[in-house]
């Protein structure tokens, strides 16, 4: 099966390590994976901050970039939940505020609706694409840790992953799962929020923090890299001596390698 | 808290503020997640819960779209049934009219169920203006007001005090208001309750005005709907000679058909009870009572005109969104600025009142898009999508709009992306990890950044072609 890998533009720019091992674990499954260069962002920022135009323009760009495959690939959930929960959104919203055009009552769709119609349907989050798509649990991974996983709420609530990334883990061989105490609670991460809204972030994270710290695991594991920034950042901050990783990352270990 | 909501500062600020306080975080966190967790078990047992909620959905969707016809049909039907029915356009004219109807009876003194729609038009102010005083008579509503205090939950307005609290506000306060706490209160709950029970007592059996507001109006037959927990709203409903309800026209519901969803959807959702412990219905005036319907637009039929702002129309004010907000529990209410606090206030109040105050235009942004208050909302109000709609509307602060801008720019083409990211990577040894400059140090003071990766994933594929890892 041909791949195509959105790596989201925080991957590509702050965490290429998730990108090479979503590589790394696709191709060892069996999937052909491309990274069309042209690709940059999903537009959440701009979108979820208010800046919805210029969140728009950034849709087109994927929407453009990724018409062509049978399956898109995202290592992160809140980014595939951008591109397969809001687009549509965005797209009845553009219908239904132009005056005088009653798109979504007519059927008649604009370019960009008939895009993210076409499009969207064949975005994964990676844990959706292995379980799903590839009807993997067992992929294959080794990692000998002591590791909780947070399912970050835009993969939980907004595309309904479920215990997929659970069935992953639990699935490795050496890694020992331990659950985490209010799990569906948000870190605070919130993308803008984190800064516009810095101090009741930070307050949530105080208390994501010590449910992670009462776990005692070494890894705090999850399936985006924007929540892991803040609350490994955080983490880092105390000296706390958990360090976070990218699912992928923990996925595409083996025991041959490294 | 006490005065007013007026001038105060953006939400990031109040809640700022809020954090500080020990005692409202532990009394917030306490009770949130008490009746969290009732809610919870309430909707669980329940078979066919996601049917029931898109029932709700459905049935508001279907009343606020032929809202007008309802409406005239409401207001015949109480006409008939005996009442009288006052149309209000704003909270002034809303307030104008209650005055006015009290001044007629020649009494100074009412008592009020507790009421949603009369605290956002700010009644008791305008009827002290007047020179008469409205007495609550919801215990939590008797906190606030003895407290000279802001409610800050919708459902349990004095969530944001403990029982501590409690007893000295009743020991110092209620024998300003009426019969006195009795002498050696303690801070037992059922002691508390006591209290409020002999102090309200005396005010029901005095009184000869009310004025509630409604949890519903069927339209079919005009009749109102209140549901409480405590009997205060059924005394106030039943012995006064006049009874004056203050009515949002988004509480219409079509038939009583429709009313059965709500009944099941409000209990279950607010307290995570089966059903709630009163429910009192009336359909014009009893008799020997006088009764006036006041139907509140106040902002409402403009809200109606957003085609996707108008879902947060459906409310019912069960208050399950602000149970299980994560900001909500921290911030605490009051840094709402309004008495519709938590996850659907803030897509509510910019809505009714407009974003062109600091505090109004912030609180789209009170919200870290968790969506946790969407999955519990019983009429399926999609909280975080009328939040981003709203974030799109509010001024933007220059700062901010440049930054974005400047992200946009650089994201709009592949070749940008690259060279900023090929920038940062020569000059990673210079990002500071603990301290960011402007703006960067709202993230850095509690968070360290992660370091700059010598090469972005991008430049590695086009080395490598993905084949080195």
């Amino acid at each position: 099966m041909r791949v195509g890998l959105f790596v989201t533009c925080v991957n590509d720019t702050l965490f290429p390590e998730t990108g090479k091992a979503v590589v790394t674990l696709l191709r060892r499954l069996g999937c052909e994976v491309d990274f069309p260069m042209a690709q940059t962002c999903c537009g959440q920022m701009h979108v979820n901050t208010g800046y919805r135009d210029e969140g728009v323009r950034l849709a087109r760009g994927f929407l453009d970039v990724f018409a062509g495959y049978q399956a898109v690939v995202v290592p992160s959930g809140s980014c595939a939940s951008m591109i397969r929960e809001q687009y549509p959104k965005l797209a009845a919203g553009m219908g239904a505020s132009r005056p005088g055009a009653f798109a979504s009552a007519h059927g008649g769709r604009s370019p960009f609706a008939r895009a993210v119609a076409e499009v969207t349907p064949r975005v994964y989050d990676l844990a959706e694409f292995l379980v799903d798509v590839l009807d993997r649990t067992d992929v294959g991974a080794y990692f000998p840790h002591r590791v909780t996983y947070h399912p970050t709420c835009h993969s939980l609530r907004g595309l309904r992953a479920g215990d997929r990334p659970l069935r992953l883990l639990r699935a490795v061989r050496g890694l020992e799962l331990v659950p985490l105490a209010a799990a569906d609670e948000c870190c605070g991460f919130g993308g803008t929020f984190a800064v516009k809204n810095a101090a009741v972030s930070a307050a949530m994270c105080a208390d994501k923090v010590a449910n992670v710290l009462n776990t005692g695991a070494e890894v705090l594991c999850a399936a985006d890299n924007s929540c892991l920034m803040h609350i490994g950042g955080t983490l880092a901050r105390q000296r706390a001596g958990v360090r976070v990783m990218h699912l992928a990352e923990i996925l595409a270990q083996t025991e041959d390698a490294r | 808290m006490s005065g007013t909501w007026l001038g105060m500062p953006a939400f990031p600020r109040n809640a700022e503020a809020a954090l500080g306080n020990s005692r409202l975080r532990a009394n917030l966190r306490k009770a949130t997640h008490t009746i969290r967790a009732r809610r919870a078990a309430g909707v669980d047992e329940m078979p066919g819960w996601a049917k029931l909620r898109a029932r709700g959905a459905a049935v508001k969707d279907a009343a606020l779209r032929d809202l007008d016809k309802h409406l005239l049909r409401a207001e015949e039907a109480v006409t008939t049934a005996g009442g009288r029915v006052h149309w209000a356009a704003d909270a002034a004219e809303a307030n104008t009219i209650v005055t006015e109807l009290v001044k007629a009876t020649g009494h100074r003194e009412v008592v009020k169920v507790k009421s949603m729609a009369t605290q956002e038009i700010g009644l008791n102010e305008a009827l002290a203006a007047e020179g008469i005083t409205a007495y609550e008579t919801d215990l939590a509503e008797l906190i606030v007001q003895l407290g000279d205090d802001l409610p800050s939950h919708i459902l349990v307005p004095a969530i944001h005090r403990g029982r501590a609290e409690i007893r000295e506000i009743f020991r110092d306060r209620m024998a300003a208001w009426g019969r006195p706490a009795p002498d050696g209160l303690g801070d037992d709950p059922r002691a508390l309750a006591e209290a409020a029970r002999l102090h309200l007592r005396e005010r029901f059996l005095a009184s000869k005005v009310a004025v509630s507001g409604a949890n519903f109006l069927v339209a079919e037959t005009g009749t109102l709907v209140v549901l409480e927990s405590e009997g205060n709203g059924r005394m106030c409903l039943t012995l006064p000679e006049t009874l004056i309800s203050v009515v949002g026209i988004e509480k219409i519901v079509p038939t009583w058909q429709d009313l059965a969803v709500f009944l099941e959807l409000l209990p279950r959702s607010s307290t995570g009870e089966r059903m709630n412990p009163y429910t009192s219905m009336w359909t014009g005036a009893a008799e020997g009572q006088e009764f006036h319907l006041v139907l509140l637009d106040n902002g409402r039929t403009g809200v109606l005109a957003d085609e996707i702002g108008r879902q947060a129309l459906r409310c019912i004010r069960c208050s399950a969104c602000l149970n299980v907000c994560p900001v909500y529990e921290r911030a605490g209410g009051h840094a709402y600025g309004s008495v519709y606090p938590g996850p659907i206030g803030a897509i509510l109040t910019p809505q009714l009142r407009g974003t062109a105050t600091p505090l109004d235009a912030s609180l789209p942004y009170a919200s870290s898009l968790c969506g946790a208050c969407y999955d519990v909302c019983p009429v399926a109000i999609d909280i975080p999508e009328v939040l981003v709609h709203l974030r799109a509307r509010v001024p933007h602060p220059p700062a901010e709009r440049a930054g974005l801008a400047a992200a946009g720019w650089l994201l709009d083409r592949p070749g940008r992306l690259r060279a900023a990211q090929r920038l940062a990577g020569r000059l990673r040894g210079l990002v500071p990890r603990r301290r960011l400059p402007g703006p960067g140090a709202a993230w850095t003071d509690t968070r360290d950044v992660p370091p700059v990766p010598a090469e972005s994933f991008r430049d590695w594929w086009r080395r490598t072609g993905g084949e080195d890892r």
